[in-house]
């Protein structure tokens, strides 16, 4: 035998030896489980291998204490309390512990607060971010029972104990392209971190959850009318949307849809129609929310293109199609969270680090109706959008 | 005994053969001929000479250039990392320009200007490699057979990077070159255009696939059961059937009711190879051109089968005027 056939061949093994160690592959078995007609192929899967261990990562967690909704408010006792004020005291002081847990467990209360007891201060970032957040929860609870329903949500629902929610998506234009006259990949062709890792276009999030870009690319009628102008390239944006969203939710493309005609809504399981209503959701938390607080964000909390962090579906979502497995934490803080308070929104371009005393809105105006922001979220008009 | 065995057990070796006398004109052929164990194994063991001329030279000095082209835009694309070239190498490609420079040929390099010139390239390339194919079996006194299931397979290139772009009028419509990209895009064709399994050309391809599957498979496992007659010099058992024949004959008349020949098995297979990528092909002209919707166009035409209502509640939440 000669040398280059012994060369091969041991390539040919480490080659193989790396595939199947390499990936992260999803091994059989996989759970599946019917959920349409017999013999049309509708089955929910889930890959068994992952099923524990998502059951573990996604317990909610019970609360502090069960609270006194009698006793004076909040804001009668405690100064620039201006989303929350309508709290009793041990509701209030219920929920801060609730939200120190969720959100900063190791650093504390002192994450959002002055370290030297005013705690009425709004010099830190995050106390004015949290602030905001807490009014995008009450909006969600109260304005998108479409999409969450009884459930609600909470903190926690997207933080689960960490500063920043663990799946969060920014611009992404990783690996750079050379500059010059080569290297044209039309903002697709590589591994796309939030787009499922397929090499389909890697912002796509950013043109359907932040932008208002048409997710529908099939025609209705048969033959062309010349009116659908989409083409397999938009296809693909579309397909990337709904990979993150398979992804989020650890669904398969039939958790929604009859895979024969995608665009079909008779065939549909009702879980699209909920779908249809997250996406729209997400888009509105990203513009009437996330994009707004851009100026407050320190350069560290902020994606390598200068842009907010912003929400996807697998940022509540968290791998399981019900997030915390359809547990409703909301219960233990409806008077917190289950509506809209105060909606008003500050100028956060006034908000200086270690500074600002109050940030408060100049009046009690109404926040935006979450109606997507119509800026195209292009390259070129991102800037625009923020 | 030998011949029982599914894998080649001996090797038959003669003195190297440089092969039959060209006629004029003809370049000579290049290499020096050697034997490989290993190719034993699945062929001849005989590697070389082989014969290049004009047609072969030219046609891999394009193909080359193309490869290139396309190499050296993907591992641009990575800005010059040859890590992430190789980590992320089935995730790039080279793709065709964006649809607002419809047919136009002058596309800024960077913006699928490249793609058009490799794909020029890959044209003539594969083009030559045809004419090479054609004037080989002529000049060895062969029938063109080969030549002309190679153009079935062009034909379906061809759709695919040309003639169904032309007709949907951008070249946005070509398919990237890439691995991942490229099988994207097959998926996504089906997808934007209503389901391909409602296509009746598709249909047709995937018969013939696999049936050619099929075939090879029949008549592979046929030919070796009967190798221990001398099954496997099946050309002068067309003429000269044999006891291999006869058997091979038999053991097919009386499992189902027919039969191929020693002759028509081979024109079996040739028809279904070839009739793979011609249907294929027409199956994605019509699509995007003559037909938008396949799964639409089933239900018009009563193939699609249909299914008890499940879930009646749910409607498009678009049809209350909320806007896409």
């Amino acid at each position: 035998m000669s040398y280059w056939t012994i060369f091969g061949g041991a390539g040919a093994v480490v080659l193989g030896a790396a595939l199947l160690v390499g990936p992260d592959w999803d091994l059989p078995p996989v759970d599946t489980e019917q959920i349409g007609y017999r013999g049309t192929g509708m089955f929910v899967s889930r890959d068994i291998e992952k099923q524990a261990e998502l059951r573990e990562a996604n317990i909610a967690p019970p609360a502090p204490w069960e609270a006194d909704p009698e006793g004076e408010r909040a804001d009668d006792i405690y100064e620039n309390v201006q989303v929350l004020g309508h709290l009793s005291d041990d509701q209030f002081n219920q929920f801060m512990a609730a939200i120190t847990e969720w959100v900063s467990p190791e650093e504390g209360c002192t994450y959002c607060h002055s370290d030297d007891g005013n705690f009425a201060w709004d010099g830190l970032y995050t106390k004015v971010v949290s602030r905001r957040m807490i009014q995008m929860t009450q909006a969600i609870n109260e304005d998108w029972a479409s999409h969450v329903g009884n459930v609600g949500v909470t903190c926690y629902t997207c933080h689960q104990g960490n500063n920043i929610p663990e799946n969060v998506w920014w611009f992404d234009d990783d690996p750079e392209a050379a500059r010059g006259a080569l290297g044209y990949r039309a903002g697709q062709n590589v591994v796309g971190e939030f787009v499922g890792r397929t090499s389909m276009p890697q912002n796509a999030l950013a043109d359907y959850l932040l932008g208002d870009k048409e997710i529908r690319v099939h025609s209705n009628t048969a033959l062309p009318t010349g009116e659908n102008t989409a083409t397999t390239k938009e296809t693909e944006g579309t397909w990337a949307l709904m990979m993150h969203m398979s992804e989020s939710l650890g669904a398969n493309c039939m958790a929604c849809h009859n895979s024969r005609a995608f665009n079909e809504w008779d065939e549909s399981p009702p879980q699209r129609v909920t779908a249809w209503h997250g996406i729209r959701m997400t888009r509105a938390m990203n513009n009437d929310y996330m994009v707004g607080l851009t100026p407050i964000f320190p350069e560290n909390r902020l994606g390598p293109e200068g842009d907010v962090l912003k929400v996807g579906c697998s940022t509540c979502h968290n791998g399981v199609q019900k997030p915390l497995y359809g547990v409703s934490m909301l219960q233990d803080y409806v008077d917190a969270l289950a509506t809209k308070t105060s909606s008003g929104v500050p100028d956060y371009e006034s908000f200086v680090p270690g500074e600002t005393e109050v940030l408060a809105p100049a009046e009690d105006q109404q926040s935006s109706l979450m109606l997507p922001d119509p800026t195209s979220a292009s390259k070129e008009t991102r800037v625009a959008a923020q | 005994m030998e011949y029982q065995n599914i894998f080649t057990q001996i090797q038959v070796r003669g003195p190297l053969e440089a092969g039959v006398e060209l006629p004029r004109g003809n370049d000579e052929r290049t290499g020096k001929p050697f034997f490989n164990w290993l190719a034993g194994w699945f062929g001849n063991a005989q590697i070389g000479p082989i014969y290049l001329g004009f047609l072969g030279t030219a046609s891999l000095i394009t193909g080359t250039v193309w490869f290139v082209m396309v190499g050296f835009n993907m591992l641009a694309s990575v800005g010059w990392d040859p890590l992430q070239f190789i980590r992320q190498l089935f995730w790039l490609a080279l793709e065709p320009p964006p649809a607002k420079y419809g047919l136009s040929l002058f596309v800024p390099l960077n913006e699928g200007g490249w793609y058009l010139i490799a794909s020029a390239f890959l044209l003539v390339s594969v083009l030559l490699w045809w004419a090479r194919v054609y004037t080989r079996a002529r000049q060895l006194g062969l029938g063109t057979h080969v030549a002309w299931a190679f153009a079935a397979a062009i034909w379906l290139f061809l759709v695919l990077g040309l003639f169904r772009p032309i007709l949907m009028g951008s070249w946005a419509e070509a398919v990237p070159y890439g691995i991942f990209p490229h099988l994207d895009w097959t998926a996504a064709l089906s997808i934007r255009y209503g389901n391909l399994y409602y296509n009746p050309f598709h249909a047709l391809s995937i018969v013939f696939l696999y049936g050619s599957v099929l075939l090879f498979a029949m008549h592979g496992a046929t030919i070796l059961a009967v190798t221990r007659y001398g099954g496997e010099r099946e050309l002068e058992q067309i003429t000269d059937r044999g006891t291999a024949s006869e058997r091979a004959a038999l053991f097919w008349r009386w499992t189902m009711g027919f039969n191929a020949t020693m002759e028509s098995v081979h024109r079996w297979a040739w028809w279904f190879a070839v009739l793979t990528p011609i249907t294929g092909g027409i199956g994605i002209l019509l699509t995007g051109t003559v037909v938008d919707n396949w799964y639409l166009w089933g239900i018009k035409h009563g193939i699609v089968a249909p299914l008890p209502d499940l879930w009646p509640g749910v409607v498009d939440p678009a049809m209350g005027g909320s806007g896409q």
